[in-house]
């Protein structure tokens, strides 16, 4: 039995003055899976976050969400879907619980249902013990979690997480990370942005990938990977030696072009057959006495996903478009 | 969208910010320190020099032109909220609901209405201690609190829709005051208009403070009301129908038009920290014996 997708678009475009944020997203997201919105920043996720929560409209194109019109049935559209911004939007000057139920409250639920709520997802959040203090008073991982939480008050079937763990410190977003993988598995879908390719790994069932307003490719993680290919050889220089220099006396070795990341001072060369490389490798550097301070040989990671079907890493992307 | 949802959404947004009140302490001085200053600061400086034809104690006079004054201060906070909440993303948080749009505005402004009650309530007590009487009696003293409400709702839809539209709470705040001192002092609020130069009169005559202002004091001191009162109330109506529809209509497209609010927060320290560095390195570049 195929259920009718979560969230559909259909040729979604957007542009802000001259700037074309977004042009021509087609996505397809099945109820009860979760998508990752993958890219640099500028890339156009935030866009399609708001166009889909109905804050924005698109130029142009449609988008569906659990069945409904984001822009003739907004308001359907908004009974049907949390949204969790990339800022936690929750008052300071209120208790944890004073926020859930506001947000309860204005999503129409009733006074009974909201208490039961809050309580809920106050204690599967672990903030049972901080409810009663004002928000003002919370780490930075609990406001996160709050916000997370008030997103999800109306058990919306739909949820947009843009970028959940930002800002949060290593063990933050661990914990972050283990409440939505529950989550999904309740059956909610899933819309999730972000920009650390682990996180995409780690929740998303697939995996969409933008860049400057465009969908690049999709697929599962493995599938991604499986496209790219091969192996990777990862060569970090020595400081104060030419990463372009590196690159240029490797080339043709690999299965294609190595690809410089100046940013992180590396030089990563798809390799087809493996270790067997390393010996014409070490031939090379000998030749050219480049001095390398590290070597790895691994699988692909997203990341080389992104580098290939962009040509630049992830983070180095220059913020000159939208 | 029933009429009970719509209450019920006001009424939520109005506890929100009712709870602010009285956990926030600038709310709390603005609602409590700044209206007793102001009866006492200026009662016992200007009262001295300042003798208005026709009334015996500048109290009587006084009062009711900083029942607006006090009004007009307080609802600044309120451009400050709604920029704040445009900042902080509560607003996009508020417009992905299935809420009735205007309740966000109105709740706030319901809010400050009841805070305005208080103001009121505590200035008039404030200034009975110290003289200050209504001569007209209840009925008239009553219309005239009810009057200075009214005024108080127009400047709490004014500061919302400028809070909207500036989307800097410290901006919006500032500006609001800006806006608000110099119609006040061109009013009749601490001073007859008749002691003001020709150009000025021509002004401060037709300021909708010093329309407001007479009312008030007609309502307290007692005489002639009713063409004040009609006026006011002309006035009063006049700015809402322009200034709620507009504030509304602000809200609902509010974030659609910024592009700034449509990239992530990261991409804007970005796209700063770029410029930064471009200034930075062109500067050095000019400086004579700077890098070549």
């Amino acid at each position: 039995m195929r259920e009718r997708p979560a969230i559909v678009t259909d040729g979604l475009t957007k542009c802000f003055g001259q700037v074309d944020a977004l042009a021509g997203v087609d996505l397809e997201v099945a109820a009860g899976t979760v998508l990752g919105l993958l890219g640099p920043n500028g890339a156009g996720k935030t866009t399609v976050v708001r166009i889909l929560a109905t804050l924005l409209a698109p130029d142009a194109g449609r988008a569906w969400v659990a069945g409904f019109d984001v822009v003739t049935q907004a308001a359907a559209v908004r009974r049907s879907v949390g949204l969790s911004g990339q800022y936690a939007a929750v008052d300071g000057y209120l208790t944890g619980r004073e926020n859930l139920r506001m947000i309860g409250r204005l999503s129409r639920l009733d006074r009974r249902t909201v208490r039961r709520r809050a309580d809920e997802l106050l204690e599967l959040f672990e903030l049972t013990d901080a409810a009663d203090r004002t928000v003002r008073t919370y780490s930075g991982g609990m406001r996160r979690r709050l916000d997370v939480a008030a997103s999800l008050v109306a058990a919306p079937a739909v949820l947009f997480l843009d970028e959940p763990t930002t800002g949060l410190d290593p063990r933050g977003r661990i914990g972050l990370w283990r409440l939505l993988g529950e989550l999904t598995g309740q059956g909610t879908t899933l819309l999730l942005t972000t920009q650390y390719l682990e996180e995409a790994d780690r929740l998303a069932d697939r995996i969409a990938v933008m860049d400057r307003g465009r969908i690049i490719a999709a697929g599962t993680a493995e599938q991604l990977k499986a496209q790219v290919g091969g192996d990777r050889l990862e060569l970090r220089v020595a400081p104060g030696v030419d990463a372009e220099a590196l690159a240029t006396s490797l080339a043709g070795l690999g299965s294609g072009a190595p690809i410089v990341d100046h940013e992180v001072g590396t030089v990563v060369l798809p390799v087809a057959n493996g270790p067997a490389i390393l010996p014409a490798v070490a031939a090379r550097l000998a030749a050219t006495e480049l001095r390398v301070a590290d070597l790895t040989l691994r699988r692909p990671s997203l990341d080389d996903v992104f580098l290939t079907l962009t040509g630049q890493p992830v983070d180095a992307l220059p913020g000159k478009s939208t | 969208m029933s009429a009970g949802w719509l209450v019920s959404d006001i009424s939520t947004v109005t506890g929100r910010n009712l709870r602010r009140l009285v956990r926030v302490p600038t709310l709390i001085a603005f609602a409590t320190v700044q209206p007793v200053l102001f009866v006492l600061l200026f009662t016992y400086t200007w009262g001295g020099a300042v003798h208005p034809p026709g009334v015996a104690h500048y109290i009587d006079y006084l009062l009711p032109g900083i029942f607006v004054l006090a009004i007009a201060f307080g609802a600044s906070q309120t451009a400050v909220a709604i920029a704040d909440d445009l900042t902080t993303g509560m607003i996009d948080r508020f417009r992905a609901l299935p809420m009735t749009r205007s309740a966000v505005l109105a709740g706030r402004t319901a809010a400050d209405a009841l805070r305005n009650l208080f103001v009121l309530a505590l200035m008039t007590g404030v200034g009975a201690l110290i003289g200050f009487r209504f001569h007209a009696g209840p009925g008239a003293a009553l219309a005239a609190i009810g009057l200075a409400l009214a005024i108080g709702v127009v400047f709490s839809w004014i500061f919302a829709l400028l809070g909207l539209l500036v989307r800097d709470p410290e901006s919006a705040g500032l500006g609001g005051l800006l806006a608000v001192i110099p119609l006040i002092f061109t009013s009749s609020t601490f001073v007859p208009v008749t002691t003001m130069p020709g150009w000025l009169q021509a002004f401060a005559k037709v300021n909708p403070i010093t329309l407001t202002v007479d009312a008030l004091r007609a309502l307290c001191l007692g005489g002639p009301t009713a063409t004040h009162v009609w006026q006011a109330l002309a006035v009063i109506g006049g700015l809402l129908i322009v200034t709620v529809p507009a504030a509304v209509l602000r809200y609902r497209r509010t974030t659609a038009t910024s592009i700034y609010t449509c990239v992530s927060s990261d991409y804007r320290t970005r796209t700063l920290r770029t410029a930064l560095d471009t200034i930075l390195a062109s500067a050095i570049k000019n400086v004579p014996g700077g890098s070549k």
